[in-house]
């Protein structure tokens, strides 16, 4: 999502670099351009003035005039800017008390409230080991409750069952005792989207607030939401003591700017990012890693602890093995997994936005690579008996059409996949060769096309 | 959901617009008779605090440039009576910019049903807009069908039964997971046999960067093509009022992707004053179809540019 901005500041940087000394008057326009990719990037007004005023400051001081490369000068000054606004560091939930902890979830209509409940009981109880009750104290949109509960099945935690003609507060005290009751470490409450000009529903979410006496009130905000982002946040904040923020719809291509002005008006740090449709797309927010990101710096950090996650250990060493003999042995099998690991860890595209120089290339790998072709690709090789899956050499024309016919594909995308794959195996001995490695890595850099195996 | 809406005195489009802005802070315009007296011309402060307040309001960068361009060549360098006539003029401004997108929906078609498809990212407002549409076309004497077609949202599909309930329409539907295009394709058949007038179909959000999904759409859009050649008669794109600058690209990527033919735009009775919809007429030329201005069932209203204007720069 924050592709955008890091487009924008480089072009800023392109036409200082081109400046031999700094003086008053191209800092002005330069400090211009950046308001404006600010302002297109949503970041709300109040925050542009204030993050220009400390640019301009800044930039007017010694370590740019000094510098002998002023662009560069300017952009480090942007970046720490862009880091000191989001706050410097993660910000993880403050759970260690008594249990149950109580945790509030307030938000506009639609910013994802509950999607964003379920998403945060699957990651605490997955990764934290904690034990979660889900409870929905949405008695006004249709099949609020209903929606809650189903993803509570989905995931495999506890949700309180509601009755939707109660009082939201009773719900929620009822719910507390029920978790108090049963040993519950966590009790995650869902509540009404409201528009935060409504004075009844912030009054419900005070009185709400006042009930449960929440360990962590989350303010749920779209990423792509605009100007009003501060306004919101700022009602939201005088109603109820926030405690931190959880950032919607990233996976977009908004520009992210409601990040920066939600930590600006409400002073409490982005705690987490959701990152896609799935419940296990929900991610911590690292406010270093994603300044870094906005510069188009890439995110490795959070790329390596995603693939450790999503890969079988197991398999992995099985493949490296194979990869060490050259693609000795490397058969379909070992091509499906692969496969099927990508699609374990969020899709391409969310690895290629990680990774450092491969911003622009997500958006040229989006049409080829979703999640419907890789499926295919596993279901062709499905398709094949275990002796087609370990000599590719005997498939022949009548086994092609059998195996198309049972996936449902043309003989062609079968075809297709086979090259791909003698195409990987012939990419495996190069890595062999001396220097190999970094014939491949350049096959595989923008420019050299497409890894083969991968997209048509 | 409560009905505030339904009965009000005033219940114009203008003063539901006007009260949801009040709420806050006015329009764009508030407290400018004070920034206006004791000047006399339109200088560079002036201008500077009206570029600050358009831009606040999420007209965006081109479209404000555009505004105020036409604002200093209106009022020129002469004299500046007083605010009013600033007002007017970034009034009239405004008007002319709407004006030209500001379509209405025709439901009109020789051979019924008139399908209606909504898209939307997730959380604009899809299946709310569309219970609001289901119960305008309603009270116009017409005979309509919803279908289901967010089957991948849990309880999406119960969401929209409720609505069908309260108005007493029927609700085309399969189990959460099934596909999006046969449920539709479903409810057209249905829609047929039973001589319905207008048909809403229902989808599920996706992200506008998501490309599986919006060929998920494109099949939708064939298969209903094949039903009948006109089908669908209008995509409808849902659009959230409190999105700012993405929007643009929301509404280009959906137009690009599946043929929009006209925009809702939500949410307006909240603190955001939906300036995007001046950045959309400015940047695209897609018809503005509704807006959003409440809760109730009748708080979807058609789009006039002159109460949208009028709304937006009153005190």
């Amino acid at each position: 999502m924050f592709d955008g901005l890091s487009k924008r500041l480089d072009a800023v940087a392109q036409r200082m670099r081109g400046r031999g000394r700094i003086t008053e008057e191209n800092i002005r326009e330069t400090v211009r351009d950046v308001r404006m990719a600010l302002l297109e990037a949503d970041v709300a007004l109040p925050v542009v003035r204030a993050f220009t005023e400390q640019v301009k400051e800044r930039a007017a001081g010694a370590e740019v005039a000094k510098s002998l490369t002023p662009g560069q000068a300017f952009v480090k000054i942007v970046q720490d800017e862009l880091v000191r606004t989001m706050g410097e560091k993660v910000e993880p939930l403050a759970l260690n008390v008594q249990p149950p902890a109580i945790v509030l979830l307030a938000g506009l209509q639609g910013a994802g409230k509950t999607t964003s409940a379920a998403k945060l009981a699957r990651y605490l109880h997955e990764r934290e080991k904690k034990r979660v009750l889900l409870v929905s104290c949405d008695v006004y949109r249709p099949a609020a409750i209903e929606q809650l509960a189903t993803l509570a099945g989905e995931i495999g935690v506890e949700a309180f069952p509601v009755d939707a003609n109660d009082d939201p507060e009773k719900i929620a005290r009822k719910a507390v005792d029920h978790a108090k009751r049963h040993y519950f470490d966590v009790v995650l409450v869902d509540t009404a989207g409201r528009l935060a000009v409504d004075e009844a529903m912030m009054d419900e979410i005070r009185r709400l607030h006042g009930a449960v006496q929440p360990v962590e009130t989350l303010f749920v905000v779209d990423a792509m939401t605009g100007q009003d982002a501060v306004r919101t946040a700022a009602a939201f904040g005088e109603a109820v003591p926030l405690t931190g923020v959880i950032l919607t719809k990233t996976d977009g291509d908004a520009r992210g700017g409601a990040a920066l002005s939600v930590r600006h008006v409400t002073g409490a740090p982005v705690k987490f990012m959701g990152v896609g449709e799935k419940t296990d797309a929900l991610e911590p927010f690292h406010p270093d890693r994603v300044a870094s990101r906005i510069l188009g710096m890439g995110d490795v950090v959070s790329l390596v602890e995603e693939v450790e996650r999503g890969i079988d250990k197991e398999k992995a060493e099985q493949l490296e093995k194979k990869l060490r003999k050259g693609g000795k042995g490397f058969d379909l099998t070992d091509f499906r997994d692969q496969m099927e690991q990508i699609t374990n860890m969020g899709g391409i595209g969310s690895l290629m936005e990680k990774m450092p120089g491969m911003g622009g290339m997500q958006e040229r790998l989006q049409g080829q690579m979703d999640e419907g072709r890789v499926r295919r690709l596993v279901a062709i090789v499905n398709a094949m008996t275990p002796a087609e899956r370990a000599r590719p050499d005997i498939i022949n024309g009548s086994r092609k059409r059998r195996i198309a016919a049972g996936t449902g594909v043309q003989v062609q995308d079968v075809n297709r996949l086979l090259k791909q794959f003698k195409q990987m195996q012939k990419m495996m001995k190069q890595v062999k060769k001396k220097g190999g490695a970094r014939r491949m890595f350049e096959q595989m850099m923008p420019g050299g096309g497409m890894p083969p195996g991968m997209g048509r | 959901m409560s009905e505030t809406g339904s009965g009000n005195a005033g219940g114009g489009l203008f003063n539901r617009l006007r009260r949801g802005l009040a709420r806050t802070s006015g329009g764009i315009t508030e407290g400018l008779a004070t920034l206006v007296a004791g000047r006399k011309r339109l200088d560079d402060d002036l201008m500077e605090e009206m570029e600050t307040r358009l831009l606040g309001a999420d007209v965006g960068v081109e479209a404000t440039q555009r505004l105020l361009d036409g604002l200093s060549q209106r009022l020129g360098r002469g004299e500046l009576r007083d605010a009013e006539a600033v007002m007017d003029a970034l009034r009239t401004e405004i008007t002319d910019l709407l004006r030209p997108v500001a379509q209405p929906l025709a439901v009109e078609t020789a051979a019924p049903p008139f399908v209606i498809l909504t898209v939307g990212v997730n959380g604009a407002g899809k299946t709310t807009t569309i219970g609001k549409l289901a119960a305008r076309l309603q009270a116009e004497g017409r005979s309509v069908m919803l279908a289901a077609g967010d089957t991948f949202r849990a309880a999406a599909v119960e969401q929209l039964q409720r609505w069908g309930e309260r108005l007493g329409v029927p609700v085309i539907a399969q189990p959460t997971g099934a596909d999006a295009a046969s449920v539709i394709y479903d409810a057209h058949q249905a829609a047929r046999a039973r001589g319905i007038d207008v048909l809403i179909a229902d989808t599920a959000g996706r992200l506008h960067t998501q490309s599986n999904l919006m060929e998920e759409l494109r099949k939708i859009r064939r298969v209903l093509g094949r039903q009948d050649p006109g089908a669908p008669h209008e995509t409808l794109l849902v659009l959230d009022g409190c999105n700012g600058q993405n929007a643009l690209a929301q509404a280009e990527k959906f137009r690009d992707m599946v043929e929009v033919t006209g925009v809702a735009v939500t949410k307006l009775d909240g603190t955001a004053k939906g300036g995007v919809v001046l950045a959309l007429a400015e940047r695209l030329a897609i018809p503005l179809r509704f807006v959003g201005v409440g809760e109730g069932v009748d708080d979807l209203r058609p789009f006039d540019a002159e109460s949208f204007a009028e709304a937006l720069t009153t005190e």
